[in-house]
């Protein structure tokens, strides 16, 4: 039982080196863990047996930055944690993605005030924005299939330097 | 009208501050506050240091901007594990610049609350070893806490206005 039987016997399977690349990228992210306030639990249940994020390929969450691709920013940034994100980002290697997970991390959500940022694209560039507050795990989810598509349809020549 | 008695135990100690430091008493719900004069302080606290207040329990500010003298009160509250007693002690401090004299040395546990109350409503402490913010950013410029600050809002996003609105908002560069 290989991958020979499901390719009929051809023995050879062909791809451009984009889809190659963009398959591999989306079935082996790895999230930088980045729980911040009461998204984070959401993000714990999302990848706990009932929900089980690894079906998507994500299993792990890094504690390193340096490990991680995929920065999932659950919960309200305040001004002082706001160098911190940006120096995790930094320190994190290319390519990376950022999924904004809540109404905290997207646009300050309740907390309009001078203690918490106002979205945390004042930051760091967000590729998703998932809404909630906070949001189910099904939403989380939702949003990160919403990150694959866009890598999936990610071209070389437009990829940033 | 019915008067609560005050604790018997602490009738004693409040009628020889009030008479020593020239402090108004009030009562509430069975709490006994003393506002004293801000040139007071030190030595009220090491009188009830001695008379066994041993725990600073809350020290705290109070904002009652736009009402200029008194501004602020400072708000000491002091326990006595041993004699089971509670006395809160008040201080009235003008709006201009606001600065009282420490009692880190007296209870050490006000070193970072007084540090606080410089953050959050922009009272000095005389004499402090280390007056420094302790909550925001060491480059925060403002006291968070005062009744002026501005509340730092965004504009809200309409449909009828969220192109406009999204040309001026900051976005981070990659």
């Amino acid at each position: 039982m290989g991958v020979e039987q499901k390719l009929g016997n051809m023995g050879v399977a062909t791809t451009t080196l984009e889809q190659a690349v963009a398959w591999s990228r989306t079935n082996a992210m790895w999230p930088m863990l980045f729980g911040l306030a009461c998204c984070a639990i959401e993000m714990m249940s999302a990848q706990a047996s009932h929900y089980d994020m690894s079906r998507f390929g994500m299993e792990l969450m890094r504690a390193s930055p340096r490990q991680s691709d995929l920065m999932i920013v659950a919960g309200r940034v305040t001004r002082k944690m706001a160098p911190v994100l940006r120096r995790l980002y930094d320190q994190m290697p290319e390519p990376k993605w950022v999924v904004s997970m809540g109404d905290c991390a997207s646009c300050g959500g309740v907390f309009n005030n001078y203690a918490v940022v106002q979205g945390v694209d004042e930051v760091v560039p967000v590729d998703v924005y998932v809404a909630g507050c906070p949001p189910r795990p099904e939403a989380l989810i939702h949003g990160i299939l919403t990150l694959y598509e866009k890598v999936r349809a990610m071209k070389f020549a437009e990829e940033k330097k | 009208m019915v008067k609560v008695l005050m604790n018997e135990r602490l009738q004693p100690i409040v009628d020889q501050l009030g008479k020593e430091l020239g402090a108004a008493v009030s009562e509430y719900r069975g709490d006994t506050t003393l506002t004293i004069p801000a040139e007071n302080i030190v030595k009220a606290c090491q009188q009830l240091h001695e008379l066994g207040f041993e725990l600073l329990s809350a020290l705290t500010a109070v904002d009652y901007w736009p009402q200029e003298d008194p501004r602020f009160h400072v708000v000491y509250q002091f326990s006595s594990v041993a004699k089971n007693l509670v006395l809160t002690l008040r201080v009235p401090v003008p709006g201009i610049n606001p600065s009282l004299p420490t009692i880190s040395h007296i209870y050490r546990n006000a070193n970072w609350r007084e540090r606080e109350i410089w953050d959050m409503f922009g009272i000095k402490f005389t004499g402090h070893p280390d007056l420094r913010r302790i909550l925001m950013p060491a480059d925060w410029e403002g006291h968070p806490l005062r009744k002026d600050y501005p509340l730092g809002y965004e504009e809200p996003q309409f449909s009828f206005n969220i192109h406009e609105i999204d040309l001026r908002k900051p976005y981070a560069k990659e």
